[in-house]
């Protein structure tokens, strides 16, 4: 009984946790940005402005629904459920410390990768569904950015899985006791960020919804709330990429003095400062060089990373024939 | 392992649930107030001309191709690189497999780049 209330209760957890940094990152962001670039963002409501979350919500919920007329109506609205089911179901394989994680699956990074393609189906339904030209081209770049960067996603991720010896995240942050995986594993972390940011849809990745060129991509044509799934799924996309780089690379829970789960939550908000960070530094690129950065960069670099990583573990066993 | 398909059913039934309630709180909350001009398609202030529903450029196409072909081949590397580490012995011949695999990965990369197909025109 005890055992069952545990779970329940870790289930609400999950579920709650990345909706509460998702929807604080809405004024998060604005105010490291506004930090970053020398103003003061949004501070009005409430004690630093941390209530503005509340506002925008309550906004969001009293504006006004818009479907088109000339929209494939079914479409158009599971598109936006799609993408925050997807991208919050990746929570479930997370172990956030030793004992706390909804289902640690042992196929649990397989689990991640697959969650993350059914992300591209909600954008390219949303662009398609929306019979509008900025949402269609939006989401046109968008499976072309997505599909690209997966591909070599999964392989950064292999030099990992060799080293741990499996899929299950809470295995493979046991395997980092003494040596975060980010020191063997360089080459991989890089590129798993890259690919991260990239599926994302962050800047400097962002052409999906570049807002000088294309109003706002392939979600042009949505308001009120179904606009807000789109917004939150990407944020909570973002908590979710952190929250694997903590896991994969940064040692999830393992840390000194404060209890795991603090730990976990400290590197993932320090992970997800550090995307923001990115977004005010960096310039958006164009799409010949997005595509060509992928294909001709990190697909190259992952592969090399992975046979490096074979020959290395090969010459740790000693060589046995 | 039943357990954990129970507990990943129960945290995608509440994550459509919330979906739902949002969707319905939202549905009472909101006004709705269609108007002649509201109804097109925003292109900018300027009156849309025709349907976006339109051939689109063969690129993405051929991007597509090319995911398939990759991510399928890195399906085939995922159970290689779960054993590797943890089986007793053969890792040598496992390792040669595995340069032999990504060398023909490698190959396939380098002709689709000679043929252009990497190229944004």
């Amino acid at each position: 009984m005890l055992e069952l209330l545990r779970q329940a209760l870790i289930i609400i957890g999950v579920l709650a946790v990345p909706f509460l940094i998702a929807s604080g990152l809405t004024w998060g962001e604005r105010r490291l940005l506004a930090l970053f670039q020398d103003r003061y963002g949004p501070n009005r409501v409430g004690p630093g402005g941390v209530l503005q979350v509340a506002a925008d919500m309550f906004k969001i919920l009293m504006k006004e629904d818009w479907t088109p007329p000339f929209a494939d109506r079914p479409v158009f609205v599971l598109a936006p459920a799609i993408i925050i089911i997807a991208t919050l179901s990746s929570f479930a394989v997370l172990t956030f410390a030793p004992g706390i994680a909804v289902a640690d699956l042992n196929i649990g990074l397989l689990f991640f990768l697959a969650m993350s393609s059914m992300a591209v189906y909600s954008v390219v339904l949303a662009g398609w569904a929306s019979n509008n030209k900025y949402a269609l081209l939006g989401s046109l770049r968008a499976v072309g950015q997505m599909l690209s960067y997966e591909v070599f996603m999964g392989l950064s991720l292999m030099g990992v899985v060799i080293q741990a010896g499996s899929f299950s995240l809470g295995t493979i942050t046991r395997a980092q006791q003494h040596l975060w995986f980010c020191v063997p594993q360089v080459v991989g972390f890089v590129v798993f960020t890259i690919a991260g940011l990239a599926e994302t849809r962050r800047i400097p990745f962002d052409l999906p919804e570049a807002e000088s060129e294309l109003v706002a991509g392939y979600h042009t044509e949505y308001s009120g709330l179904k606009f807000a799934m789109f917004f939150l799924g990407e944020y909570v996309g973002i908590t979710l990429i952190a929250a694997l780089v903590t896991a994969l690379f940064l040692g999830g829970w393992w840390g000194p003095v404060l209890p795991p789960l603090v730990w976990f939550l400290l590197k993932t908000l320090v992970v997800i400062a550090f995307f923001i960070l990115v977004r005010a530094a960096l310039p958006r690129l164009r799409f010949d060089q997005l595509m060509e950065f992928g294909w001709k960069l990190m697909l190259p670099l992952s592969l090399l990373n992975l046979l490096v990583t074979g020959a290395v573990v090969l010459w740790q066993e000693g060589l046995r024939f | 392992m039943t357990n954990q398909t129970i507990s990943i059913a129960i945290f995608f039934v509440l994550g459509v649930g919330f979906w739902m309630i949002a969707l319905a709180v939202s549905y009472l909350a909101r006004p709705s107030k269609p108007t002649k001009f509201k109804e097109t398609s925003y292109e900018c202030g300027i009156e849309p001309s025709g349907s976006a529903w339109y051939q689109v450029h063969v690129r993405y196409y051929i991007y597509a191709l090319l995911f398939v072909l990759f991510d399928v081949e890195v399906a085939f590397l995922y159970p290689w690189a779960v054993i590797f580490r943890r089986i007793d012995g053969g890792q040598m011949l496992l390792f040669s497999e595995l340069a032999i695999f990504v060398l023909i990965l490698v190959f396939g990369l380098v002709y689709a780049w000679r043929k252009g197909a990497l190229e944004w025109e």
